[in-house]
């Protein structure tokens, strides 16, 4: 299945993990990833919150550079989901909106006609690759590890942009797809929490604290690792970890997955070619749980 | 219709937290959050009744020691937020065919708020936020005193019906990521408030509004995760308003802050690369100049190089960058 690809600027930046194992994993997922590399950031919504007609300028320039490819666009982050899912939804809803859009991407040879869905990794395994398809791709069961799901802000709110009044069962996908794999999902109120990224260079200690919270309520639930499809939770679950634990005066140490490298995992990749060995907090405890090694 | 009821009771031998004090809200983890204990009961309520009328249905019929708090029974007075399931919701609002899961609605005082008793929350830290913000009009005074009323164009208020709306019932702040680690922040209703007034074409101290809002526990301490506009009852949406009083508060001349920093930062590297430098946006953003700051950053970034999560230290451009200045030209603003 032919996909337009958008990476996100922190898988190509201070995630790099995160792309090596999205693409590791296009294969058996039958994925023909058509990356769309003349696309820009999706401004996180600090550029919407300023100026909504360049937010919606530059995302409708990426839309419409999936809808040239005739493919559906695929995301791996939840927040240039969030972002990308508001702006189509303004977009196709708001025809003033989209015409101002045409006006000012037109003579650059785009038009967006609002044709184009807008769709993470993690709605694709459920609604167009089919649970089948990742099931033949297993290849090794996660039982043992008990795993708890942290979706991240704007892959769940606000509802209406995202598509999860029509379908409330995406709020569980995380969890349904950790048992699919043979692991227990675990199950806690952070799941569906902020990790506290978007505030993190405005009011550091607070969003560490949002950030150790969570994992350490995962923890006392006994989770052996997180899993994240957003690679802005997982800079401040992981990367900012020591840090939180810090704010917290508790130790912490559990590690964070990205969505693309459980997946492979389960699919037979060592972790290795999933990059598990370029995390802040090891991934060496949980992994050993499944006995691989790092 | 036989609806199960698990409710929050007040737990007279429990103690709180030692880190909770009265008149300030509970620290997370909030399953460790205030004395209660989980008490069940049965009812027999017409299929479309709504979680307020079971608990009347308890207090009346089976327990009159159960303390709920509610007036209108119709969305309006906004005195009956509380949890359901776990997240802030008017009982009188929620349907219990719609909550029930797993056979049962469980229904308790919010974990981020103080309890007076079983369903009571104490509003108190919700109240002072809310009278914070000066949730009232100061209005220009022209001298002499008009022999009529301030006329307002009605395209004016239309701007502001969404928060003219709220009924104070404070189901936003009680789910307020923000407000869960950080007690001193506003929080969405009265930052909602807050932008009711100074978006007003009556009011004549908006800028000093928008200097204070600006402040710390204002509105760059939101941390941007939805929670409000997905919990108010009234479609308020207080992050929407909280976005609008960031904007205002640039354009006032209010950017000496690490939200405005941030937002410059962001928005010149996508019109330079078309994508996110993350070595510059952290330092830019906290300041250069903000010393103390900075030195707080170098641990993590450690860590991060030590573990080779390291973004490229040439920072490339996308191919066709032409686009995207021009679009910067066309509609940047003032990030042109």
């Amino acid at each position: 299945m032919k996909v337009a690809f958008y990476p996100g600027c922190v898988s190509k930046g201070a995630c790099p993990e995160l792309y090596v194992s999205a693409n590791a994993i296009a294969e058996p997922l039958g994925l023909e990833l058509e990356e769309l590399r003349e696309a820009a950031c999706c401004g996180a919504g600090v550029l919407s919150e300023q100026n909504h007609d360049l937010a919606d300028s530059l995302n409708g320039l990426t839309l419409a550079m999936a809808e040239s490819k005739g493919a559906d666009l695929m995301t791996i982050c939840s927040t240039c989901q969030g972002v990308l899912s508001g702006t189509n939804y303004n977009l196709m809803n708001d025809s003033t909106r989209r015409h101002k859009v045409n006006a000012t991407i037109g003579d650059q040879g785009f038009h967006y006609s609002g044709k184009v869905k807008v769709k993470h990794m993690l709605w694709m395994l459920f609604e167009d690759i089919g649970l089948d398809r990742v099931r033949a791709a297993i290849k090794r069961k996660l039982t043992g590890l008990k795993i708890a799901p942290f979706y991240g802000c704007y892959i769940l709110r606000p509802e209406e942009y995202l598509g999860l009044r029509e379908r409330p069962e995406r709020k569980t996908y995380l969890e349904q797809l950790i048992a699919l794999l043979g692991a227990e999902p675990v199950e806690y109120r952070g799941a569906t929490k902020c990790c506290g990224f978007p505030m993190l260079t405005f009011n550091r200690d607070k969003s560490l604290a949002m950030a150790g919270n969570h994992i350490i309520e995962a923890k006392d639930k006994g989770a052996d690792l997180l899993v994240t499809p957003c690679p802005l939770c997982h800079l401040n679950l992981d990367g900012q970890q020591p840090d939180a634990a810090r704010v917290l005066k508790k130790r912490i140490d559990v590690p964070i997955f990205h969505l693309p490298q459980l997946l492979g995992l389960a699919f037979g990749l060592s972790p290795e070619e999933l990059r598990l060995d370029h995390h802040v907090v090891p991934t060496k405890g949980a992994l050993e749980k499944v006995e691989l090694k790092v | 219709m036989q609806f199960t009821i698990e409710v929050g009771r007040y737990n007279p031998e429990g103690t709180y937290d030692q880190r909770a004090v009265a008149g300030k809200p509970f620290p997370p983890p909030w399953d460790k959050a205030p004395p209660r204990r989980y008490q069940t009961y049965t009812v027999d309520l017409p299929a479309h009744a709504v979680v307020l009328d079971a608990l009347i249905a308890i207090r009346e019929y089976q327990d009159e020691s159960l303390a709920v708090r509610c007036a209108c029974r119709s969305a309006i007075c906004g005195s009956c937020a509380m949890w359901v399931n776990g997240h802030a919701h008017l009982a009188c609002k929620s349907k219990l065919a719609t909550f029930t899961k797993d056979g049962k609605t469980r229904v308790e005082a919010p974990p981020s708020m103080p309890v007076i008793r079983d369903l009571v929350a104490d509003m108190t830290p919700f109240w002072d936020k809310h009278h914070a913000v000066k949730p009232w009009l100061q209005a220009k005074q022209p001298e002499p005193p008009p022999m009529e009323e301030y006329r307002v164009p009605n395209a004016a208020m239309e701007e502001l019906i969404q928060e003219v709306s709220c009924i104070a019932c404070g189901a936003c702040l009680m789910d307020c990521e923000s407000f869960a680690v950080n007690p001193d922040f506003l929080g969405p209703q009265a930052l909602a408030q807050a932008y009711r007034y100074a978006g007003d074409p009556r009011d004549a101290e908006t800028k000093e509004r928008l200097g204070a809002y600006s402040g710390p526990g204002g509105i760059w301490d939101c941390t941007h995760c939805y929670e409000c506009v997905t919990q108010c009852p009234k479609g308020v949406a207080p992050l929407e308003q909280i976005l609008k009083l960031r904007r205002m508060a640039v354009d006032a001349g209010f950017t000496n802050n690490a939200g405005t920093r941030h937002a410059d930062a962001f928005a010149e590297s996508v019109k330079h690369s078309g994508r996110l430098n993350e070595l510059t946006l952290l330092p830019k953003s906290v300041g250069f100049f903000n010393i103390l700051d900075q030195l707080k950053t170098l641990p993590s970034a450690f860590n991060m190089i030590r573990a080779g999560k390291l973004p490229p230290l040439i920072h490339k451009s996308i191919p066709g960058m032409q686009r995207i200045k021009t679009i910067f030209q066309r509609v940047g603003g003032r990030f042109k």
